[in-house]
C-alpha cells in the first residue's frame, strides 16, 4: 500500500431504526477508521435523526447504535458534517445531537463531497 | 481504469444487482479492469447457492459466478453474511467471505469505487 491517504466520506441519509443501513453503515465506518485513511461522515435528510440524543430502542427490541456513535471520536473520525438545510427542515439544532457536529451549508457540503476520493452512501 | 464495486442490495428484490452486473460487463468490454464486487447489507444474498430462480428468468447468482471465472473477485462481507445465514456451506461458486478491511483496501487501491443500491 502506498503512502497516499484517501478521503472517504460516508453519507447517512436514512432515519435510524427503520432499516439496517445506518447501523451497518456505522460498522463499515469503524472498520475503515482503523486503516489510517481520512474518514468523514455526512448526515443529510432523515439521516440527521440518527444523531438524536436519548434514543431508546428497548421497545423496538433493536440494538441501538448511540453508544457506537460515541466511540467515533476514539477512532479519530472527527469530521462529522450535518447539512444545515436538512436540520432546519426538521426543526433540529446541534444541541439535539449526541455527538459534536459541524454544520455545513448545502454548497459547503457539496464542496466537501467534491474533495473526496470516495463517497459511500449508507 | 480500475474499478471496485460495492453492491448493497439483494437480487431480484432490487434492480441494483442487475445494474451492477451490467456495469461490470460494460466496463470490462471497454477494456477497464474490475477488481472486485464486494457485497454488503442484503447484497450478500447474491451469493447463496440455494437460489433457484425460474428457468425463463436471469440467474443472478450464477452470473456473479461467471464473472468470477473472468477474474473478478466476488466477496461477501462476513459480518453482513453471518447476520443473514450466508456461510461457506451455502456459498455459490467463485464467491468468498471476507472482512470489511478488504473493502477498505479495495477502496484505497481502485480508481473508482462504484456503489449500487438505494
Amino acid at each position: 500500500m502506498g503512502e497516499e491517504v484517501k478521503k472517504i466520506m460516508h453519507v447517512v441519509r436514512r432515519p435510524p431504526h427503520g432499516t439496517i443501513y445506518p447501523y451497518e453503515g456505522l460498522e463499515m465506518v469503524l472498520i475503515m477508521a482503523a486503516y489510517d485513511q481520512e474518514i468523514s461522515m455526512a448526515f443529510i435528510g432523515d439521516g440527521l435523526f440518527c444523531l438524536l440524543k436519548d434514543q431508546d430502542t428497548t421497545k423496538l427490541e433493536i440494538k441501538g447504535f448511540m453508544k457506537t456513535l460515541g466511540v467515533l471520536e476514539d477512532y479519530d473520525v472527527e469530521q462529522i458534517y450535518v447539512d444545515s438545510k436538512s436540520m432546519a427542515e426538521r426543526g433540529l439544532t446541534p444541541d439535539d445531537f449526541c455527538i459534536a457536529v459541524e454544520v455545513l451549508e448545502p454548497d459547503e457540503m457539496g464542496q466537501k463531497m467534491a474533495e473526496q476520493d470516495c463517497i459511500i452512501p449508507q | 481504469m480500475k474499478f471496485g464495486i460495492l453492491l448493497k442490495e439483494g437480487p431480484y428484490n432490487h434492480q441494483a444487482a442487475d445494474t451492477a452486473y451490467q456495469f461490470v460487463k460494460a466496463a470490462m468490454a471497454r477494456g477497464h479492469e474490475v477488481e472486485a464486487v464486494f457485497l454488503y447489507n442484503d447484497g450478500v444474498y447474491n451469493v447463496t447457492n440455494l437460489a433457484s430462480p425460474p428457468q425463463d428468468d436471469r440467474n443472478i447468482v450464477q452470473r456473479w459466478s461467471e464473472l468470477g471465472d473472468q477474474g473478478v473477485e466476488i466477496l461477501s462481507c462476513i459480518a453482513a453474511s453471518k447476520r443473514r445465514g450466508i456461510a461457506d456451506e451455502v456459498l455459490s461458486r467463485n464467491a468468498s467471505i471476507t472482512g470489511l478491511g478488504v473493502l477498505t483496501d479495495i477502496a484505497i487501491r481502485v480508481d473508482r469505487l462504484m456503489i449500487f443500491g438505494d
